[in-house]
């Protein structure tokens, strides 16, 4: 497998401009005759469906929700960066460049991160003709905040639903398509394999979840936006159906996988509180820039917060990181919360959590100041723990949240599977080693609204394309091996729950894969992996038949999926012996615990190639090469 | 933590043609900590190890924001607390020994499809008839070209808020839903963006929402009530503004 990277030549600055200028365009006239698949629409795939059908592209769009409206997306709360400089505080597309790279620890490719940054302009002017009602000024004009890790204020909002707001827009968009006649919608329906011909991505195998009915479609490239692999850890601020399966059925095609054990862990969620916990809740991390993070100063004090005198405080990210104080980057302050955990000082009923304290900004600014800021944040708050946070502090911890890895693609935003396209959280692509607050939305709608439909075009130029249709053997065979999963997934008739499943390789990835990893645990929990695997094959239960809606079974697949998925997570985690961003190793840290970066040996992105059932998925390095930036360890004290 | 027991009595039905009824299960031990949601996923459970088909629900997010979930709680969409998605009820609202009368949202535009699951695909019908801005991705003007007044903006997104859950149309008589058409068409109308297809965008979702078989609105203000995210009714009254507007001012069919 080779990894070209397809990055043009030439200025950093005019990378993206010179590839504009020499890939082939498509005739407005023939744009017709090509059928794309898109599957997922959230962000990505909800702006790229709209975009390419404007176009003229023949679009059919998957979901596994019953309505495009409904992807993950639309729980972003905080916000989305450009780099407008609205603010005339000293932003610029550079700036926002470097800050995406040394926030993602230096793991990112440049071209990719300085096009990201440039098209984040773009998309705000996009999203305000729309008529997304950003948050404004009294004069009329978009309001900004800032965001964890950054000293500039370039974060656009809606309240504390700017994900919600800029879905909407997308699918607005993309239903304008609808009506056009050129996008047509699948809900509920579950993409269950790749169809690849002639080493080509061809169509795709699908399962209507409402009939059970396993069809198949063909196009002449397919795109996943199908999100993140958070829910591997079974807790985690996904929804609920969020899932590996279509990324990891691409993998086994062919795709590779990048930097699977890049998973972020967002410091601000609301703490777990007992074994039927069915998911985390975000409480955004806008809540830093007025809440303060302290724990008590003596381990094992139980006394009720507010009746710790303020010299038995230890606010330990203030006192760490004095010019950050509260707002460093995600990684860190998830890290340094474990660690007064580990340390006996966590709070609450199981000592799992710290407090988000805010009385200091409650007496500056008063409470009526700070309710129309995070107003909703906290009803939200108070809604899941029937606890106030005007009248006492927040208690927080932790979460699996994000997924920086993903399947690899080139510049182009196409995966090792030619004709095979993949955007948002679904590709490794922009983030690194750690994704700054409010860059997942900028990324998935620069993927889907501009940088996709500007690439796929040479996809269709260069590539000799035959017509094919679902008649074609390699469809036949992709169904036949779905369904006969189905019905092995159905006959097992043993006694434990898919969720049961789920939650053990759940807590085995969190204890051994999380926030802090080491070789003995790895490799423990790789051990264990196997294991885990043949119990599922031999114990699972799954009620009712593959004939109709039957949510048993839908989760059933996607449990097994991330089981086998969760070994390369851990080999990843393995064979990457440094510390970056999220990845902390415990082997490689710093005097001052943090993160200790390798750039002679890791200065790379891994790829795993499939290799066949049973055997050890092939690493093969894309070595990242730095020509504008100098590499720094990353400091925020 | 308090443990509590209920009874519940769900609506089962294995499709939209078979018939169906409501049958009675106790909940077990539930904490009160557990949202509403989480207390099915128990009940759940312990139906799929005995071999009956566990309760088919919709749900994803479980933080109150996609509007997947959504059912009748003794006769209340979502349940008793205001301004609250079923996801984000939390079991220390009930009492122990209560009993839960659990039932789809009902309408004849949102088709059974299973048990507490509806086919609400109409509210994406309507909006493909004009919830949205004539568009095209590029070309677009900066951002602040068009200064907009705060509270002109907060208003938008007052309406724009709708997660689009149908437990107005659950909880309307006449299952309208012109709050749900009254939110898409507040959000774009006060807007600057929105005036160009002002008067096309509310004659055509307007002409969509009946053909589909959704009633008119009553003013019984009981959509206001069930919104989760507490949509105002003046959002009808400003549909019936623009339709009126519409109908009577503009050159559009």
């Amino acid at each position: 497998m080779q990894l070209n990277h397809r990055i043009p030549s030439g200025p950093l600055t005019e990378k993206w401009d010179r590839f504009r200028f020499e890939t082939k365009l498509i005739n407005p006239a023939n744009k017709r005759k090509f059928e794309i698949i898109v599957v997922g629409a959230g962000l990505a795939g909800a702006s790229a469906s709209a975009t390419l059908g404007e176009l003229g592209y023949n679009v059919n769009t998957f979901c596994i929700q019953d309505s495009p409206r409904r992807g993950h997306s639309i729980a972003a709360q905080g916000g989305i960066n450009a780099a407008k400089n609205y603010q005339n505080d000293g932003d610029s597309i550079w700036r926002l460049f470097y800050d995406t790279i040394k926030g993602g620890d230096f793991r990112a490719r440049e071209a990719n991160v300085y096009r990201l940054a440039q098209i984040s302009n773009q998309i705000i002017d996009q999203c305000v003709a729309q008529g997304v009602p950003f948050a404004r000024e009294y004069g009329g004009l978009l309001a900004n905040r800032s965001f964890g890790g950054a000293q500039v204020s370039r974060t656009f909002y809606a309240r504390g639903q700017t994900g919600q707001q800029l879905l909407l827009g997308a699918y607005s968009a993309m239903m304008r398509q609808v009506k056009a006649g050129k996008v047509t919608l699948h809900p509920r329906s579950e993409m269950m394999d790749l169809v690849v011909i002639n080493g080509q991505a061809r169509g795709i195998v699908t399962r209507n979840l409402i009939t059970g009915a396993i069809e198949s479609y063909a196009a002449d490239a397919v795109v996943l936006a199908t999100g993140g692999y958070g829910n591997a850890y079974y807790l985690s601020t996904n929804a609920m159906a969020s899932n590996v399966t279509a990324t990891w059925r691409a993998y086994k095609r062919g795709a590779a996988f990048a930097n699977p054990c890049f998973v972020q862990i967002h410091p601000t969620c609301i703490p777990v509180h007992g074994t039927y916990q069915s998911k985390l809740t975000l409480m955004s991390e806008s809540l830093r820039n007025d809440g303060r993070v302290w724990v008590p100063t003596r381990t094992g004090d139980k006394r009720p917060p507010a009746e710790i005198p303020e010299a038995e405080r230890d606010y330990y990210l203030e006192k760490k990181y004095p010019s950050f104080g509260n707002l460093v980057p995600r990684d860190v302050a998830s890290r340094n919360a474990k660690e007064q955990c580990d340390q006996g000082k966590g709070v609450g009923d199981t000592g799992l959590a710290v407090y988000l304290d805010f009385s200091e900004a409650i007496n500056r600014l008063g409470e009526v100041a700070i309710r129309r800021k995070y107003g909703n944040l906290f009803d939200m708050y108070e809604k899941i723990t029937g606890q106030d946070p005007v009248k006492e502090p927040m208690t927080i911890y932790p979460a699996v949240h994000y997924t920086m890895g993903g399947l690899w693609v080139d510049y182009h935003l196409m995966s090792t599977v030619p004709g095979l396209f993949v955007l948002g959280e679904a590709n490794f692509s922009d983030h690194g080693a750690n994704r700054l607050g409010a860059s997942a939305l900028m990324q998935g709608l620069a993927d889907g609204y501009f940088v996709l439909p500007a690439t796929i075009s040479s996809h269709f130029a260069e590539s000799s394309l035959p017509p094919i249709t679902t008649s074609h053997p390699a469809f036949t065979e992709a169904m036949d091996t779905t369904k006969g999963r189905i019905q092995r997934l159905l006959s097992i008739n043993g006694k434990r729950t898919p969720d049961d499943f789920h939650r053990e390789l759940g807590l085995l990835l969190w204890d051994y894969c999380g926030m802090a990893r080491n070789e003995a645990g790895l490799k423990l929990a790789l051990g264990r992996l196997p294991d885990l695997k043949e119990k599922f094959w031999q114990d699972l239960k799954v009620t009712g038949s593959g004939a109709d809606l039957n949510q048993t079974l839908e989760r059933a697949g996607r449990v097994a999926d991330f089981i086998e998925f969760a070994e390369i997570m851990i080999l990843d985690a393995l064979s990457r012996q440094e510390s970056c961003g999220c990845h902390f190793r415990e082997e490689s840290q710093t005097g001052e615990h943090e993160a200790k970066r390798m750039d002679d040996k890791y200065s790379y992105v891994s790829a795993w190639q499939y290799q066949g059932e049973g055997q050890t998925p092939k690493l093969h390095k894309e070595h990242l090469v730095f020509e504008n930036i100098q590499l720094s360890q990353r400091s925020y004290t | 933590m308090t443990i509590i027991h209920l009874t519940l009595k769900i609506w089962r039905q294995t499709g939209p043609e078979s018939k169906g009824s409501f049958k009675t299960y106790e909940s077990g031990p539930i904490t009160t900590a557990m949202s509403f949601l989480e207390m099915l996923d128990v009940l759940n459970e312990r139906l799929i190890l005995s071999g009956e088909e566990p309760v088919a629900f919709d749900h994803d997010c479980r933080e109150g924001i996609c509007g997947m979930c959504g059912s009748v709680i003794n006769g209340t969409p979502h349940g008793p607390e205001k301004k609250t998605t079923l996801c984000q009820l939390h079991m220390r609202h009930f009492q122990d020994g209560d009993t839960l009368v659990i039932e789809p949202f009902r309408s004849r535009a949102f088709k059974l499809v299973k048990d507490l699951i509806v086919d609400r695909s109409a509210f994406d019908a309507i909006i493909a008839e004009g919830g949205y801005v004539s568009v095209n991705t590029g070309g677009t003007p900066d951002a602040n070209a068009i200064p907009i007044p705060t509270f002109t903006a907060e208003q938008a997104l007052d309406a724009a808020e709708c997660i689009g859950c149908g437990a107005c149309v659950a909880a309307c008589p006449n299952a309208s839903a012109m709050l749900f058409v009254g939110a898409k068409i507040s959000h774009l109308a006060l807007l600057p963006q929105g005036q160009p297809e002002r008067s096309k965008r509310a004659l055509a979702m307007v002409k969509k929402m009946d053909e589909l078989g959704f009633g008119n609105c009553g003013n019984e203000k009981y959509c206001e009530k069930a919104c989760p995210k507490g949509i105002s009714i003046s959002n009808i009254a400003r549909l019936n503004r623009e339709f009126m507007r519409a109908a009577f001012c503009s050159v559009e069919e």
